[in-house]
């Protein structure tokens, strides 16, 4: 099976935060969860990058070993799926998370942070394939039907990527060959323990 | 002089007009003959008898209607000449270039930058437009950290320290055996808790083994409870083992906080401690001589408020995310508050030993309040004088004048 990742093209990527509102309207996401955020930094300064970043399904991944009732799974792309009935609530993954992906529904409040809610890879959760239960909790199911998340499908530069990891990084490679420079896969070294070859 | 009524009248003449040359066609209209040559009958003529645009409403544009309340003309008097501006030296400015094209700009690189904060810690972080503005670390390696402490540091020190102290206290307790009161039991009491002590003692007890336990699921229930119960069977437990931890420790905190009002006075340290510690503390041959507190047990308090604060605040802290709004101090507050946490359970193993099976004639003092004199002259002698004084004292009292004398004497 294929080895699913995102890429950001931090030179393509123009912080039209596209990815971020498709995402958000794709799933359904309520109000103070995002599922996928561009972070820029250098901002104003030369240097300056904008990078669409959510959760990088890693391999080996922090949220699943830390977390206290064991409710993150492993699909057979690699993706690091959660059950939301098993979730607690307490916060560990977030903790561990290098990309700040798990999200919680509720902030600040007296006893517990709600039911962790995270980007699937638009895979949806452990139930059965497209359904409204699985709707409901963890937003469409596209790769069920074949496709391929909507915030890379829909990137209007062509700056984020998803797919398979090699064919992905193929493309990249090819793109930096062509123009000469690029400054390469934002967290793939944290997330893959890999980087894209130059 | 013409007023504006008869402005108003000549206008509604003239709106008249067509209207009267409708209902009566055979009449000789009103308006100027030149306006109506030319034209057919019927709808033409009422074209014809309206007046022109503007023509009717004041006259030509630009002219201003005769008004009682002129209005000067808008922009005032202009000056004749424009002022003039004072001469100004000129400005150096330098020489805009254009940026260098991006191939020979360098830049970043995202590996390079991922190794050095993996090595050196520190987030990389940016500008989000979105309102929560912590998501604008982008990458922060410190998560990595505080996985090794929780899942290996934690976990394995944390059994360590627990499984240890059981078994020193077993081994001690085989070798040794129960203290004993030496000099049996005398049958006479000494008061040694009052009522409020006690509930409260038992207050920060029980809360502190119900956080104990719903902790240790936390950390260890993953691993030994899950695989036995099932997934959901062991969501539901550690949920509303969570929901417990957190509303239970209330009741510890505030507990914590009388203790430090009522037993910190008793509990400073004094010369007789040094004594205590310096005889060989608990594993002393005799019994040195204590206030109503030892040494060990002063240690004991200070470790437990002193201790239950930080627990309790690094706990409010990860329970309630948004006072930090900050993952790295979450991180922190996490780490602080599962090394109390182990600490305590260990210190509180050796106490609950004492408590009951190590010691004779201890636990009835928070159980009624009341200890064995025999019990309180062995273990704390100097709260044992000290009680025995201000009860002669109050029985008998010595500091009224002499020459007084007692009410109802005569």
């Amino acid at each position: 099976m294929a080895r699913l990742v995102f890429l950001c093209d931090s030179e393509r990527c123009i912080e039209c935060n596209a990815c971020v509102t498709a995402c958000k309207n794709e799933h359904e996401v309520p109000w103070g969860i995002n599922r996928r955020r561009v972070v820029t930094i250098n901002d104003g300064n030369p240097g300056e990058r904008s990078i669409s970043m959510a959760c990088m399904h890693c391999t080996d991944a922090p949220c699943a070993a830390v977390c206290p009732v064991s409710c993150f799974y492993g699909t057979d792309d690699q993706l690091v799926l959660h059950d939301k009935d098993l979730c607690i609530g307490c916060g560990y993954c977030f903790y561990a998370c290098p990309f700040g992906a798990p999200q919680y529904p509720r902030v600040g409040n007296f006893g517990g942070r709600g039911k962790m809610d995270k980007c699937t890879y638009c895979a949806g959760g452990p139930q059965q394939d497209s359904t409204p239960s699985e709707y409901a909790q963890y937003g469409s199911n596209r790769i069920a039907e074949g496709k391929l998340p909507l915030c890379a499908e829909m990137c209007s530069t062509k700056a984020l990527l998803a797919g398979d990891g090699h064919i992905i990084a193929e493309i990249y490679r090819e793109r930096v060959q062509r123009r000469g420079f690029g400054s390469g896969a934002w967290g793939w070294r944290t997330a893959y323990k890999e980087t894209v070859a130059i | 002089m013409r007023t504006p009524l008869h402005l108003v009248l000549a206008a509604l003449l003239a709106l008249a007009g067509p209207a009267l040359a409708q209902q009566m066609p055979g009449e000789t209209p009103q308006q100027p003959p030149q306006q109506t040559q030319g034209l057919s009958a019927g709808a033409p003529e009422v074209q014809g008898t309206a007046p022109e645009t503007g023509a009717g409403r004041g006259g030509p544009n630009g002219v201003q209607p005769e008004t009682s309340e002129p209005q000067a003309p808008t922009g005032g008097v202009r000056p004749a000449q424009p002022q003039a501006t004072a001469p100004q030296a000129p400005v150096a400015v330098e020489e805009i270039r254009p940026n260098l094209p991006w191939t020979a700009r360098g830049g970043i690189q995202a590996a390079d930058l991922e190794r050095q904060h993996d090595r050196e810690g520190g987030v990389i972080s940016g500008r989000v437009t979105i309102p929560n503005q912590s998501a604008g670390i982008l990458i922060q390696p410190d998560g990595r950290d505080w996985r090794q402490f929780r899942n290996q540091v934690l976990k394995w020190a944390g059994l360590i320290t627990l499984v240890g102290t059981i078994v020193v206290l077993a081994v001690f307790y085989g070798l040794k055996g129960a203290t004993r009161i030496e000099s049996g039991r005398s049958g006479r009491r000494v008061a040694r808790y009052n009522a409020f002590e006690r509930a409260n003692h038992w207050m920060v007890a029980i809360s502190f083994v119900a956080l104990a336990l719903t902790g240790l699921n936390i950390t260890y229930g993953a691993y030994w409870l899950r695989p036995v119960i099932g997934p959901e069977a062991f969501t539901a437990l550690t949920f509303y083992g969570q929901a417990i931890h957190h509303y239970i420790a209330w009741a510890f905190a505030l507990g914590v906080l009388v203790m430090l009002a009522i037993w910190t006075r008793q509990n400073l340290p004094s010369r007789v401690d040094l004594a205590w510690l310096r005889a060989g503390g608990p594993l002393a041959k005799g019994h040195p001589p204590a206030g109503k507190f030892n040494a060990g047990q002063k240690g004991l308090f200070w470790l437990t408020t002193l201790g239950g604060i930080a627990i309790s605040v690094s706990g409010l802290l990860i329970m309630v995310p948004g006072l930090l709004d900050d993952v790295i101090l979450n991180q922190w507050a996490q780490i602080v508050h599962g090394v109390l946490a182990f600490a305590m359970i260990a210190v509180i193993f050796g106490h609950i030993y004492i408590g009951s099976i190590g010691m004779e004639g201890a636990f009835e003092a928070m159980r009624d309040g009341e200890v064995d004199y025999n019990w309180a002259r062995e273990h704390h002698s100097v709260w044992l004088q000290e009680e025995l004084e201000n009860a002669r004292r109050s029985v008998a009292p010595d500091n009224l004048p002499k020459r007084s004398r007692v009410a109802g004497a005569d």
